[in-house]
Parts: structure tokens; C-alpha cells; sequence
């Protein structure tokens, strides 16, 4: 399947919840409807376009858009050997997008660090708890509204060394 | 010199010279400098020829604590932990920028310098330092073990 044909395909599969392509270095780059992540992934996982491997799953902070949270799926076909990246943007207010578990088994651990570091609810994870930082931090960390360089010690500091 | 002083004053540089030779270490290791502790204590460098080679994977029965790589607050109570458990008399060594001072690092994460945890003897920097830089810290703790007064706990204080 060439590239113009994967993409027409595509397409014709996930229908308005496409709202635009791009081409990086090669590989295909899909913007998608927030709302519409979930069952579009669940689509591309089966055949033909077979993208059974979630490579990757993180977030961009685009501190000054309207859709300020960026989520980046990679996915990766092992039949055809191909890669595609996903992309959806939620909004600042209340930035949740549908969940991955059920599809993916790492998706799990995948988007505890995403709403960990980045705030992003994931709606039906079932375990949504942060992996990275330590029970007590406050805030979160990757998110370009978090203080410069705001330490959160668990036990009290020296502070004249 | 009353005749006490004069014995513990011996008695020190005799503790001291037994205690310099026989650092038993150990290794706290996160990250990357490592590396270079495994070169200084493997047979290129040898610590072992300072007698520092006997690493102990057990804090209760290590005298000198080697702090190397990032600590990060997340571990901060762990390193402390440590510490507290080894049995005095006790040195520390800072192994690295990361533990000196956070080096690289200044963000939520890292721990700017490990001597905000616990007290430090010696401070190595580099990133990682050489193995010879280990080697003179070693050497720099063991001239301060040689000249530490011991605590003479049960002698008359002034």
C-alpha cells in the first residue's frame, strides 16, 4: 500500500474524524478529533491497515494554542512495516481524551506517565494514578505552567550547605 | 602532656593508620558514573591498593558511603535511610557533579546536591570524574581518617 492510497483508505475508513495529514520524514501523520481517538485507533488496529504495536504514547504543552495538550500516538504495523503517528489536541480547561486500555496493554502504564507529568485525564483507565512522581506532589511537572525549577522535597533540607 | 594525652594522642594515629587502610564501601550507584566506579575499583585503577577494595552490599557493614549518580527527591529518603544505618564511624563521599551539586540537572526533580541529606567528607566533581580524581578522593579522605581525633568519650574534657 503506498502512501496516497493509505491515506485514501484511511480515509474512507474513519470518515470526519480526519481532520488533516501530514508527512514527516516519510512517514504518515494523522490529526485527529479528540472524541473520535479511541474508535479510530481501535479501527487502524485491525486489518487491512494492521498497526498492532502502540510504539508510543506522550503529549506536547502548547502553552499558547486553544488546544493547548497535544497527545502524540505512534503506531507501528509489523506486516508492512510502516509507522504512523496520531495526533488530537484537548482543550486547556478539562484536557481528557478517551482511553487506550483494551486495545493496548501498555497504553496503561503509557497514560499514568502522560497524566502524571502532563494533567491529561484518560476517561475509562482503569487504575489513573500517577507513576513518576511520589504520593504528595503537588501539580504536574511537564505542564509549562509549572513553576521553574519548584522542588517538592519529601523530607526536610539543609539549606545553609 | 600529661601522660594521658601522650598515650591517646598514639593510640589516634594508630586507629586512624588501621582505619584508612581498611575502607569498606558502599557503592550507592544511580546513574551513569558508575561506569567510571567500576573502572577505579576493577584492576586498571584498583582501589584495592589503597584498601578500599572490599565492597559491602550491606550498609550495616560498610564504613564509607560512595554517593554516585543523580539522587532525585524522589530517592532522597532512601540515600537517608542509608546513611542512617551505617555503623560510625562513618565517611561519605560526593561521586560526581549530580551529587555535588545536581550538576546538569536543576528542574522538580533532582536533588541539588546530596549534602543537603546528609553530611559530606569529600566532594569528587566531573561528569563523571576520572578515575584518578577517585583515586586522590580516596587518598584526600584517608589523610583526614589519618589525622581525625578519635572520640574519647570516656578521657576528662576541659
Amino acid at each position: 500500500m503506498g502512501q496516497e492510497t493509505l491515506i485514501e483508505a484511511i480515509r474512507t475508513k474513519l470518515g470526519p474524524a480526519v481532520e488533516g495529514v501530514a508527512d514527516s520524514f516519510g512517514d504518515t501523520v494523522l490529526i485527529l478529533r479528540a472524541q473520535d481517538v479511541r474508535p479510530s485507533l481501535a479501527a487502524l488496529r485491525e486489518a487491512p491497515f494492521d498497526y498492532a504495536v502502540l510504539l508510543d504514547l506522550t503529549c506536547v504543552d502548547f502553552a499558547a494554542a486553544e488546544g493547548r495538550f497535544e497527545l502524540v500516538y505512534h503506531l507501528y504495523s509489523m506486516s508492512r512495516n510502516v509507522r504512523l503517528r496520531i495526533k488530537a489536541s484537548v482543550n486547556a480547561a478539562d484536557p481528557s481524551i478517551g482511553t487506550l486500555v483494551g486495545l493496548w496493554k501498555n497504553a496503561e502504564w503509557l497514560e499514568r506517565e502522560v497524566y502524571d507529568l502532563f494533567g491529561v485525564r484518560f476517561e475509562g483507565h482503569p487504575y489513573l494514578r500517577r507513576i513518576m512522581m511520589y504520593e504528595g506532589f503537588e501539580g504536574h511537572p511537564l505542564r509549562k505552567s509549572y513553576p521553574w525549577r519548584l522542588e517538592q522535597p519529601r523530607i526536610p533540607l539543609k539549606d545553609d550547605v | 602532656m600529661s601522660g594521658f594525652d601522650f598515650v591517646a594522642t598514639r593510640l589516634d594515629t594508630a586507629i586512624g593508620w588501621g582505619r584508612k587502610f581498611s575502607l569498606f564501601h558502599y557503592p550507592f550507584i544511580t546513574a551513569c558514573c558508575g561506569m567510571e566506579y567500576m573502572s577505579t575499583a576493577c584492576a586498571h585503577f584498583d582501589i584495592d591498593r589503597f584498601g578500599a577494595g572490599l565492597t559491602r552490599f550491606s550498609p550495616r557493614q560498610a564504613d564509607l558511603l560512595l554517593v554516585v549518580g543523580t539522587i532525585t527527591h524522589k530517592l532522597a529518603p532512601v540515600l537517608r535511610t542509608v546513611y542512617d544505618q551505617m555503623l560510625e564511624p562513618k565517611w561519605v563521599i560526593a561521586f560526581g557533579a549530580c551529587t555535588v551539586s545536581g550538576g546538569i540537572y536543576q528542574n522538580y526533580a533532582v536533588l541539588q546536591g546530596i549534602d543537603r541529606v546528609i553530611p559530606v567528607d569529600i566532594y569528587i566533581p566531573g561528569c563523571p570524574p576520572r578515575p584518578e580524581m577517585v583515586l586522590d578522593g580516596i587518598l584526600k579522605l584517608q589523610d583526614r581518617i589519618q589525622h581525625q581525633k578519635q572520640d574519647w568519650r570516656w578521657a576528662k574534657r576541659p
